[in-house]
């Protein structure tokens, strides 16, 4: 387990060190989710006026919870990219041959995914804030949501830590980021579940980010609906992706 | 100096070379096909429906949200044409074969205009696959057949430009990671304009601001009225006219850019 830990801590501290220094890492995965922020609280405000639109903390609080479990996701495939681009580099087949527990590995890149969201993260919630964001929630029901997006960034990093270490390229990018956008965005993200209509009505029903979207909603408006449903959708996507990133360590240690 | 008929044939020549190689590599190359065209089309797919509430926004244009979003993946193929196009020229630079170009007596403006030739014809490829799927998914074209092909060259003609910019930074930078850099930049601009909503129901004062300075917003009408509207002068007017600035100042400095980088050579 000692052994373990010294990987996972090693990976992560490197993980989070190369975020920090190299700004073409960071901008971007701070500056996707704010734009969506900009475009989606702002430009589509307007929504709020649909008939039968309610949301009580108004629009703003409605796209943010969108952002900020978007960036946690997307925290985790930025991460994947990370892992693709250090097989391509040659650095992790060096990292494979060096480690004393290699499952140490995965867990530090997650560790590195997380502190990545959280420093989008925080960015996202400074930045609706300042647009004047509107937070009924009280203290439990903010560490609920914040642990719905922990977990969240969690499943992502796994799903791309085992997609980058299957593939081992960087050219595994769109394999690793397609299938979380799809998954998010076919969620209710502009209006309430209710108020979708048609195949998406339908395909947004059966999607576990609804159930986590709407949970986490649901805590910030000081109403909150299905968050332990949320919750065991997140334990049970952690214990699925962390079978599917073991499975990509061991073909990537078979690779040599 | 006057251009004499057999030199004009020879660049001609010269842009047919460049051209065809830019053709045939962009085509051999299906991720960079086959994704800029489906991101689009799936966003379409998802937004025209996840969106469709905003129809019932008093003042929103008596048509549906896939009518009026159709505008969007032609825009957003656009901007993926300026990766392409920027990445390829990038990758000639970086690996030295643009460096021998340079010994040949090809003309810069030759080797400008065939290297985009292969984001024209993906541009081309693109529109007319973003038309028909539109018209499959059930959207009239409201300005008939001829407002379709107005639509194809006004389309081509906005890739063609953003196929400029992408060569321009390739030529700056000389590497496709820069190109790759600037790309969520020219997606901002997709972000910050009227393309969900009109402009008159942006209720942020400054999105509604931003839009409205943003050329894109202007692109993405003029393409959209011929959707929406019909044959609407003042939208299509703007369209165009910002396209061609788009594609004659893109162009004018990718030229400078490439006598640059051809002296330096």
């Amino acid at each position: 387990m000692r052994r373990f830990w010294f990987v996972a801590r090693g990976v992560a501290w490197r993980s989070i060190h190369n975020t920090l220094v190299s700004p073409a890492i960071l901008v971007p995965s701070i500056a996707f989710p704010l734009f969506f922020l900009a475009a989606f609280a702002g430009g589509l405000s307007k929504i709020a006026q649909v008939p039968d639109f309610n949301y009580p903390p108004g629009y703003t609080a409605f796209q943010f919870v969108f952002v900020f479990l978007q960036s946690a996701a997307f925290g985790g495939v930025f991460t994947g990219f990370a892992v693709a681009r250090d097989f391509d580099s040659g650095f992790a087949r060096r990292l494979l041959l060096t480690a004393p527990q290699r499952s140490g590995i995965v867990a530090g890149y997650c560790g590195g995914a997380l502190a990545r969201w959280f420093v989008t993260g925080s960015v996202v919630t400074i930045a609706a804030l300042l647009a004047g964001m509107h937070v009924p929630a009280d203290g439990s029901e903010l560490v609920g949501m914040l642990a719905l997006g922990i977990l969240a960034n969690t499943v992502s990093a796994l799903w791309a830590c085992g997609v980058a270490m299957f593939l081992r390229t960087e050219q595994a990018g769109a394999l690793i980021q397609m299938p979380v956008f799809v998954v998010i965005f076919l969620a209710p993200i502009y209006v309430p579940l209710s108020l979708l209509t048609g195949w998406i009505h339908s395909v947004a029903s059966v999607n576990p980010a609804t159930f986590v979207l709407e949970a986490a909603r649901g805590l910030l408006a000081n109403s909150p609906v299905d968050v332990l449903l949320a919750f065991a959708l997140l334990g049970g996507g952690i214990a699925v992706m962390a079978f599917w990133a073991r499975r990509g360590l061991a073909s990537a240690e078979r690779a040599g | 100096m006057v251009v004499e008929p057999a030199n004009a044939s020879g660049l001609l020549a010269q842009i047919g070379a460049v051209g065809r190689r830019s053709i045939t590599r962009t085509l051999r190359q299906r991720a960079l096909l086959i994704f800029p065209m489906l991101f689009p089309l799936i966003l379409f797919a998802i937004n025209g429906s996840a969106l469709s509430a905003a129809t019932k926004i008093p003042g929103f244009p008596p048509v549906s949200y896939r009518a009026f979003l159709l505008a969007v993946p032609f825009m957003q193929g656009a901007l993926f044409i300026a990766v392409t196009a920027g990445i390829d020229l990038a990758r000639d630079i970086e690996s030295g074969f643009f460096n021998r170009l340079a010994l040949t007596p090809l003309r810069g403006s030759a080797l400008l205009a065939g290297q985009l030739a292969g984001g024209v014809v993906v541009a081309v490829l693109q529109s007319v696959v973003y038309l028909l799927v539109g018209i499959a998914a059930g959207v009239g074209i409201a300005s008939g057949v001829g407002g379709a092909l107005v639509l194809l060259v006004l389309s081509i003609l906005i890739a063609f430009g953003f196929a400029g910019v992408g060569a321009l930074i390739a030529l700056r930078s000389g590497s496709g990671e820069a190109v790759q850099a600037i790309f969520p930049l020219l997606f901002v601009t997709l972000f910050l304009s009227s393309s969900s909503l009109p402009r008159p129901l942006l209720r942020v004062q400054w999105f509604h601001d931003v839009a409205t300075y943003n050329p894109v917003s202007y692109l993405i009408e003029g393409m959209r009225s011929l959707v929406i509207t019909g044959w609407n002068g003042q939208a299509l007017a703007m369209g165009f006219g910002f396209a061609l600035a788009l594609v004659i100042i893109s162009l004018t400095l990718a030229n400078i850019a490439i006598k640059n980088r051809l002296v330096r050579t």
